[in-house]
């Protein structure tokens, strides 16, 4: 219940953010500190030094940039799934966000880090993935799909910090739907599917499908998304999606087997692509 | 010195002189007068207790699940700033006494030394092997990981069939082998002779972390000659006898203090290692010591529940009646033997019968060792495992016979009017009406329309499934005779203590032995004095646990508080009410036979000449007047032992949607029609209903307590030991009948444990039920997703 | 060590705290703010929550440091002149308590919940409250309770 000591600065620049955490080889950045404050509590992580990045302002607020939405780094869960600017242009953001732990958490816990932490059982690095977002660093650009490197791994190296995330407008004609698995509400989800699904005159014309817990790293179902192309929905779907869990690694822990977690891949996105689609 | 004027005093303290009206609080949805302070945040939480120079203690817990202690090493720990002292077991050795078990329930039992503190060997995860003393919380935390143990790694032991084999590895020297216990009526062997149907089936009881809500905290502090110890238990009357009993510290000498007490459900039904402990430590550094545990420490050290291979046989005729019952069990005790953790499963014992007649019934039991946290009480204690093997394996007789389940259990339960009823197991059920639970449950429920709904899915091959569950149930608790106790090797009575003390202004101060923490006794309580002795309920204030205030008691579990502690607190008012008639006869010049009660006074038949009891109260208090030989005061104490157990029952039914693409379960309905006698506080009543079907139905769906193949404890916390949440449950439909007890004044039965009992069969034979099309007729519990996936493939 | 400024129930206090010092600590034990507990150390259980700046958040998941500057209400913040606030009032009506010990959580998610939702289904409520754990009540006189709380926080404002 007692973390370790650890020292304590909270710069008033991602400049001197980055100068802080490039000084020590043990320190870790905090924002909300959701993902954090459980890993200091259980000693399962001993920082020297936490680099409190929660009131940047370079990291805070939603931005419409035409063609993409930038999500500040430190914008809550809470702040995502109320942003008007998000349920318009990115809505697969909010449903997502919408089921990360509960309201209180929510509060706290911030996009960017959620995805800093490379957690594959959360929530929002699929969609980032799905979504073929941008992760904006001090210092580049990271494709969602490079930046997930392994379980709890980004590409990002000691000092660098995420700013911020651009989301894609995906434009009109899109769906979205995340289908989480989980035993209780609070749970991590077992198996989540993000869908983002372009219908035309009836068919599915292109789906996008990030799955949570399924590797070391959030994956995309590209069989699935493939197979799905100018399909009409009906039974099709459900064949096309049965390829989910292609390519996939799930673990098998405490809460599932791999092989009840690609059976539920299959299922979930079916569910998944059907919402998106608007099909009941 | 002046003369007191009673009247003066009187008016002064608005002491009423006019009866007011009948009250009738007995039955009245009262709010609980306990609320205000949990509610504001001013609760005294152990935690929250604040004393001069207070040190904390903190544990270091075995990584290993069996290993021999070759070092303990903490020179480097008493070197850290704050630290005070440091310790191992070692430095206790000759102290600290071994835990102690207070139900050897066999000749052939074996009671393992429990030392609190391991020094040679460690035989679960997280048994405590060292300590450290800090000023502050953080030191102590950061000094735990400046200890240096050395472990011999020995084989763990896990499986309770393995254990048993020769070839295990052994747990203790003595073998894995705890006890065994045998328990027959009838002929069993007759019974199951050429028996038209025979249901054979095992059933695994899951190993539950009961998780009160308020983690274990110990206070101790010491004058340098008598120690006060605040602890988070259900049991400090009992905690202060065995404390003295293990240590030698004579009990005189110890007060024991339960204050606010966040939940227990059974686990703080317990004489733990950290309470003696921090008994020792504030001994031996002659300061105060708090330790508080964390939720993820709890989870590994507070004692377990359930953990139980059952095998039970039903032998029955053609039509369905039931011949008899067979019951042998297997129970892990883990790696001890706790305050009761043989005498669990012996409580389910007389409770395999259920509400059913039968001519014959065997029940044997085998407790076992393994490299695991002890089990012990956990809310219902015997009876949830009995139920739930009782209730399915019945279910799975009325599906070989192709009958409803409820037409299996009619044929076979004791009928209203065979009341009192003696079964097969010995126990005589005192009163019932099984008929007007079911019926009201079943209306409450649509039974017969959800069938047709569940025949309507599957007829369309719905990918969701509707499965409807019964559970039919019957309970002993209200823990109890304490001649029965005795016979069955019980280390203590069941007798309860209550003392009524009438104070000067009229006022009333309820002494009870039965230590609340939850249970609302504060309410209760007043509600019945206020009725005994014609009082506002608003005038009596109840006082519990602290065995300097409660200097008798046997504490709170086994839903025997109202059954026997409240009736020994109504059989004090009786006490009072006699002395003050006596007094008011004296008072009023006539004989106490010519006294009548009614709504707190005391006339004279057919006059209009009275005396309340506050205006006798406030004559006793200036005692210038009382007949020879009387006390002045109107105090009454009384310790009662019930002659006999009591029977709650009812039905509960749970409707569910298992979904079969992804095996989860969904609650759909839940009807819950107890019959727990009659009803002191409704309210009260219903939330303890609600809170039972609701830790009844986790068992059912979502918690398991799992070790891996080391010896880990995997579900070490919340995150992985999952508890349902708001969102996780559906609102219950609960409803009561009324059949009074006979064998209290009252006619009450106890609530505490009966929804737990209840329940997780009903949420079990729904789920099987939604899938018998699929050739399923049995997941292990917790059905989760997964298992259902499974049977399902 | 750094010092922080933080405002709880009402009343400023400036203190000196170690980095890693968890809001709820610091309340507790150097506050005497003990009318919020603690249930778990994996953020699960909510009984722990309090308002900060005006949100529900579990004080054993923010630092103190990080609250510097902010403003906190405790369950023992919620009483207005001697009365209880209503949702406190709700819980008592209901029976929304046993032991207590969630309690204090319980009221302040519950009244967080009212901040964005003033008259939630139970559906809501119960989703609502999905991080705050119960282990006596059931949950069902919760529910009632918040929806009883609504109307009553409707009524006085």
């Amino acid at each position: 219940m007692i973390p370790a000591q650890f020292d304590y600065v909270r710069p008033t620049s991602v400049q001197e953010a980055s100068q802080a955490l490039a000084g020590d080889d043990d320190a870790k950045v905090i924002a909300g500190g959701q993902s954090l404050l459980p890993l200091l509590r259980l000693r399962l992580t001993y920082p020297t030094l936490l680099v409190d990045v929660g009131r940047l302002s370079e990291l805070q607020g939603v931005h419409d940039r035409g063609d993409h939405v930038f999500i500040g780094a430190a914008v809550t869960h809470d702040e995502v799934v109320r942003s008007g600017v998000i349920r318009d242009a990115c809505p697969l953001v909010a449903l997502a966000a919408a089921t990360v732990a509960d309201p209180a958490v929510r509060h706290r816990g911030t996009f960017g880090g959620s995805l800093a932490h490379a957690d594959p059982a959360g929530d929002l690095p699929a969609v980032a993935l799905a979504l073929d977002a941008i992760l904006v660093t001090s210092e580049r650009e990271i494709p969602a799909s490079e930046f997930f490197v392994d379980y709890l791994e980004s590409a990002m190296h000691p000092g660098e910090i995420l700013v911020g995330i651009k989301v894609p407008k995906l434009g009109p004609g899109w769906g979205f739907h995340y289908e989480k698995f989980h035993r209780t509400a609070q749970a991590w989800a077992i198996v989540g599917v993000a869908a983002a699904v372009r219908r035309s005159n009836g068919s599915i014309a292109e789906a996008r499908i990030g799955l949570t817990n399924m590797g070391s790293v959030p994956v995309r179902a590209r069989e699935t998304e493939a197979r799905l192309r100018d399909l009409d929905l009906g039974e099709a779907v459900r064949q096309a999606c049965a390829h989910a869990a292609e390519d996939t690694s799930p673990p098998s822990d405490l809460h599932a087997q791999a092989d009840y977690r690609r059976h539920l891949a299959q299922v979930l996105t079916h569910r998944a692509v059907r919402a998106a689609a608007g099909s009941p | 010195m002046s003369e007191i004027d009673p009247a003066a005093i009187a008016e002064q303290a608005d002491v009423p002189t006019e009866p007011k009206q009948a009250s009738h609080e007995v039955g009245r949805a009262r709010r609980r007068k306990e609320d205000a302070r949990l509610l504001t945040g001013r609760t005294q939480w152990t935690d929250n207790i604040q004393l001069p120079g207070m040190l904390y203690v903190q544990f270091l817990r075995s990584p290993m699940a069996h290993a021999r202690i070759t070092r303990v090493d903490v020179e480097a720990a008493r070197q850290l700033p704050g630290v005070v002292a440091a310790f191992s077991g070692r430095d206790f050795a000759a102290e600290q006494g071994s835990l102690p078990c207070a139900w050897p329930v066999s000749e052939d039992i074996v009671i393992p030394d429990h030392p609190p503190m391991a020094y040679e060997e460690v035989r679960y995860v997280g048994e405590a092997v060292a300590c450290v003393v800090a000023t502050s919380r953080y030191q102590a935390a950061d000094a735990l990981e400046a200890i240096e143990v050395d472990y011999e790694p020995l084989p763990a032991v896990l499986d309770m069939n393995e254990a048993l084999t020769g070839t295990s590895p052994k747990v203790h020297d003595q073998g894995n082998q705890a006890f065994t216990w045998k328990f027959g009526q009838g002929d069993i062997d007759e019974a199951f002779r050429d028996a038209p149907v025979v249901i054979d089936r095992t059933y695994v009881q899951q190993r539950l972390i009961p998780t009160a809500m308020e983690p274990r905290a110990v206070v101790c502090t010491t004058d340098g000659q008598s120690f006060t110890m605040w602890s988070a238990t259900q049991i400090p009357h009992i905690l202060r006898f065995l404390l003295a009993a293990t240590t030698g510290i004579p009990e005189h000498m110890i007060r024991v203090i339960a204050p606010d007490v966040g939940g227990g459900f059974g686990s703080k039904l317990q004489v733990t290692a950290e309470e003696v402990l921090c008994l020792l430590l504030a001994r031996r550094l002659g300061k105060p010591v708090k330790w508080t545990e964390s939720r993820s420490e709890g989870n590994l050290t507070v004692h377990h529940g359930r953990d139980q291979i059952q095998h039970i046989m039903i032998a029955a005729e053609g039509d369905g009646r039931i011949r008899g019952i067979k019951v042998d069990l297997l129970a892990d005790m883990g790696a001890y033997l706790m305050l009761v953790t043989p005498g669990v499963p012996l409580l389910g014992a007389f409770m395999y019968n259920g509400i059913y007649k039968m001519d014959a019934y065997d029940f044997a039991c085998t407790g076992v060792f393994t490299t695991k946290m002890p089990t012990d009480a956990y809310r219902g204690a015997g009876r949830p495992e009995a139920t739930y093997a009782l209730e399915r394996a019945i279910d799975e007789l009325a599906h070989e016979l192709k009958l409803d389940p409820m037409q299996v259990r009619r044929l076979n339960w004791i009928k209203h009017e065979e009341f009192p009823y003696t079964t097969i197991a010995g126990l005589t059920y005192d009163s019932g009406n099984y008929e007007a639970a079911t019926d009201r449950a079943m209306a409450l429920f649509g039974y017969d329309k959800l069938r047709a709904e569940q025949a309507d899915r599957r007829d369309r091959g719905d990918p969701v499934q509707l499965g409807l569950g019964i559970s039919t149930y019957t309970e002993m608790c209200g823990l109890a005779p304490s001649r029965v106790l005795g016979s069955l090797s019980y280390g203590a009575g069941g007798w309860e203590h209550g003392s009524v003390r009438m104070l000067p202004t009229g006022k009333v101060e309820v002494v009870t032995g039965s230590s609340a923490h939850g249970q609302g006794h504060e309410t209760a309580w007043s509600q019945i004095v206020a009725d005994a002795l014609g009082v506002p309920y608003e005038d009596v204030s109840v006082l519990h646990g602290d065995t300097a205030i409660s200097h008798k008691g046997m504490d709170t579990y086994g839903s025997r508080s109202l059954v026997v502690g409240g009736m020994a607190v109504l059989q004090a008012c009786e006490k009072v009410k006699e002395k003050a008639r006596r007094l008011a006869a004296h008072t009023l010049e006539c004989s106490p036979d010519d006294i009548e009660f009614s709504q707190g006074a005391f006339k004279v038949k057919g006059t209009s000449q009275q005396k309340t009891i506050q205006e006798l109260t406030l004559a006793a208090f200036a005692a210038h007047d009382l007949p020879d030989g009387m006390e002045p005061r109107l105090d009454a104490d009384a310790t009662i032992d019930p002659e006999n157990f009591s029977y709650p029952h009812g039905t509960h039914l749970c409707a569910v949607e298992v979904d079969t693409e992804t095996g989860q379960t969904k609650i759909r309905s839940y009807v819950a029609v107890d019959d727990v006698g009659r009803v002191v506080n409704p309210l009260i009543v219903e939330g303890q209903v609600h809170g039972g079907i609701a830790q009844g139905i986790a068992q059912a769906l979502f918690e398991e307590a799992v070790y891996d193949a080391e010896g880990n404890l995997l579900t070490s916390t919340m995150a992985d030991y999952l508890l349902p949440s708001a969102a996780d449950l559906p609102t219950f439909v609960t409803d009561r009948t009324e059949t009074p007890a006979t064998s209290n004044p009252l006619g009450v039965k106890g609530v505490g444990e009966a929804g737990t009992i209840a329940s997780t069969p009903a949420v079990v034979n729904a789920v099987v039920d939604a899938l018998r099309p699929q050739g399923v007729h049995d997941i292990q519990m917790p059905c989760t997703p997964e298992r259902v996936w499974r049977a399902l493939q | 060590m750094p010092r922080i400024a933080v405002t709880v129930d009402g009343i400023k206090y400036e203190q000196d705290v170690e980095p890693r010092l968890l809001l709820v600590h610091l309340l507790r034990d150097h506050l005497g703010k003990t009318g919020t507990p603690i249930g778990c150390d994996t953020s699960n259980c909510g009984a722990c929550t309090v308002l900060l700046d005006g949100k529900s958040v579990k004080s054993c998941s923010v630092l103190a440091v990080q609250a510097d500057g902010s403003d906190v209400v405790t369950i023992e913040g919620l009483a207005t002149n001697g009365s209880m606030h209503p949702m406190q009032q709700a819980f008592h009506e209901e029976h929304a308590l046993q032991c207590g010990y969630c309690t204090p959580g319980m009221v302040m998610a519950s009244i967080d919940l009212l901040r964005t939702d003033p008259d939630p289904s139970e559906e809501a409520i119960r989703e609502g409250l999905e991080g705050n754990l119960c282990r006596c009540t059931g949950y069902c006189n919760i529910v009632r309770a918040v929806k009883r709380g609504a109307q009553n926080v409707g009524a006085t404002s």
